[in-house]
């Protein structure tokens, strides 16, 4: 297959289409104003809609609207637009639609900066919207990670019924790379999954003298009462534990120090890894690839007794990501951080000059 | 091996689109990994306007490097801004007809390349990144100069067909410098 180059945005919406989404609906926000542009002038060609709403939450409502109907739908925005959001989200996950969300987070808190940061983990893997729902949420390092996530995400979000969240940074976004493109979904795979999806889609009611609806508080096909639904998504978001987990685990078998982070940060830390076994110290790396479900099963795993510390990393200030390590280590060896903010990129030299300092003598 | 090349100037120089052919014809080239990342400011012309890129032989790690091999210099704020971020015996490009400024550090490479004077002479103010690029690949041979131009061909030349030719000329001029500075 052939490789092209593209900005990270336009291959996030490119992959989106290519894994059959055909409605997208988003407000521009930097920095993540091609993945809005970019669908509109591409849906048209694939016979899908694109529609800029008035506002953020007018778009994530539509959204609402589009993935009651089972049609694989998303929206994008940035940091500050996805907390206009928040109220949809949450129904959306209230009605268990099969939709995908994008963050390309910018700085904050607030309207922030325009630059690249990862300030929005907790919003991202814990609190959305109100309720306590959970979503898979999946966090690209490259160009390529992000292709391959936007394209599965659809899937999954079809697969549980729920919201599928890809947390990206503006840097991610920003740049450029070549990347390898997946295989377009063909319209008849799309249109057997719309099919299919009638089952429980509100697609009208056709003469039907039942009634035909998608309510948020309802698993489709289950009438049953609120809390016992919230228990069914307390199972499923429980299940994803053994059947979601996702990460890289990079040089840690005989590693004295492990470096983490994820997204943009995680993949510099990777080359800090190289940099410092080439100087001879025993680092590894563990870069989780989807934050939620965390997966602690890479944590556990370390041998303790081996171990003079960890260090984590990522572009948040105060730090977020840190907590969920701190949560799985519980104390077994010390935890340093590396932290960038505001807009600020995190450097692969500032990485190496802290795993040193944690490293101590080689 | 990994060439980190940061250029910087003011928008309306051709900053971004330097940035952008290095990439495209990277991606073109057999083995190579590149990366290219741009900052700039909110206005189109006249504000602050750089781009990192980083072309290697194994996948890239950082796409926005803190140290580079190699600065290309645009104007006097690239000029004191990036002296301090070049990797001791990096290469400081400089188009020595704009900027008043020089490098003042003496573990590093200055390469002069009058390249907005060339752009005059030739008759367009706008090929003077093209020299510039001329003058990094003649220097550094990192990528091969007839992938260069044919990329700068696809993508300038396909609004202007006819600036492809003052392109080439100034292409060679700036490549012809960077093979004498070796």
């Amino acid at each position: 297959m052939d490789r092209v180059v593209m900005k990270g945005t336009e291959a996030i919406a490119e992959a989106a289409i290519r894994a059959g989404c055909r409605f997208f609906a988003g407000y521009p926000i930097t920095p993540q104003n091609e993945i809005p542009e970019y669908f509109s002038r591409r849906m048209p060609q694939v016979g899908g809609i694109y529609l800029q709403g008035e506002s953020e939450t007018a778009s994530a409502a539509m959204l609402y609207g589009a993935g009651a109907t089972g049609i694989r739908a998303m929206t994008s925005s940035s940091s500050c637009g996805i907390s206009l959001m928040s109220e949809a989200i949450a129904w959306m996950a209230g009605a268990c639609l099969p939709v995908v969300l994008c963050n390309v987070m910018r700085g904050g808190p607030g309207i922030g900066s325009i630059q690249p940061s990862q300030q929005d983990y907790f919003q991202a893997t814990k609190a959305s919207g109100n309720g306590g729902f959970r979503m898979l949420v999946l966090a690209p390092s490259t160009l390529q990670e992000a292709v391959d996530m936007i394209y599965n995400a659809f899937d999954l979000a079809q697969k549980y019924k729920n919201p599928v969240f890809v947390l990206c940074d503006g840097f991610t976004g920003g740049m450029m790379e070549p990347v390898v493109l997946p295989p377009m979904m063909s319209d008849e795979a799309i249109a057997a999954e719309r099919k299919a999806n009638e089952s429980w889609a509100a697609t009208g009611r056709k003469g039907s003298p039942t009634k035909h609806k998608v309510s948020c508080g309802e698993r489709p096909g289950y009438k049953v009462p609120l809390e016992e639904k919230n228990k069914m998504d307390w199972a499923m978001y429980e299940s994803w534990k053994e059947t979601e987990v996702e990460y890289e685990d990079y040089m840690t078998e005989d590693a004295e120090l492990i470096i983490t982070g994820y997204g943009i940060t995680g993949r510099i830390a990777r080359s800090a890894v190289d940099l410092l076994r080439k100087e001879g110290y025993k680092v590894g790396l563990i870069r989780p690839k989807k934050i939620h479900p965390f997966p602690e099963i890479a944590f556990e795993k370390l041998d303790y007794s081996k171990l003079r510390g960890i260090l984590s990393c990522e572009m948040s200030i105060p730090p977020q990501y840190y907590y969920d390590v701190d949560a799985v280590v519980r104390r077994r060896t010390p935890i340093a951080t590396c932290l960038r903010s505001g807009g600020e990129i995190i450097s692969r030299a500032a990485i190496m000059e802290e795993a040193k300092k944690l490293y101590g003598e080689k | 091996m990994e060439n980190a090349i940061l250029i910087g100037g003011i928008g309306g120089q051709g900053v971004v689109m330097f940035g952008k052919i290095l990439c495209y014809t990277a991606a073109d080239v057999e083995g190579k990994f590149v990366t290219f990342y741009p900052s700039y400011g909110v206005e189109k012309r006249g504000g602050v306007s750089n781009c990192y890129v980083t072309i290697s032989d194994d996948p890239i790690g950082a796409p926005k490097a803190d140290d580079s091999n190699t600065v290309v210099a645009l104007n006097d704020l690239a000029v004191k801004t990036f002296e301090k971020t070049l990797l001791p015996g990096g290469t400081f490009f400089i188009d020595s007809s704009v900027c008043e400024l020089r490098p003042t550090r003496t573990d590093i490479n200055v390469i002069e390349v009058p390249a907005s004077e060339i752009a005059r002479e030739i008759g367009n103010m706008k090929v003077a990144n093209i020299c510039m690029i001329g003058a990094f690949i003649g220097y550094s041979e990192c990528l091969p100069p007839e992938k260069i131009l044919e990329t700068a061909f696809k993508m300038l030349g396909a609004k202007h067909p006819e600036l492809n030719e003052v392109n080439e000329k100034a292409f060679f001029k700036g490549l012809e410098i960077g093979k004498a500075a070796k």
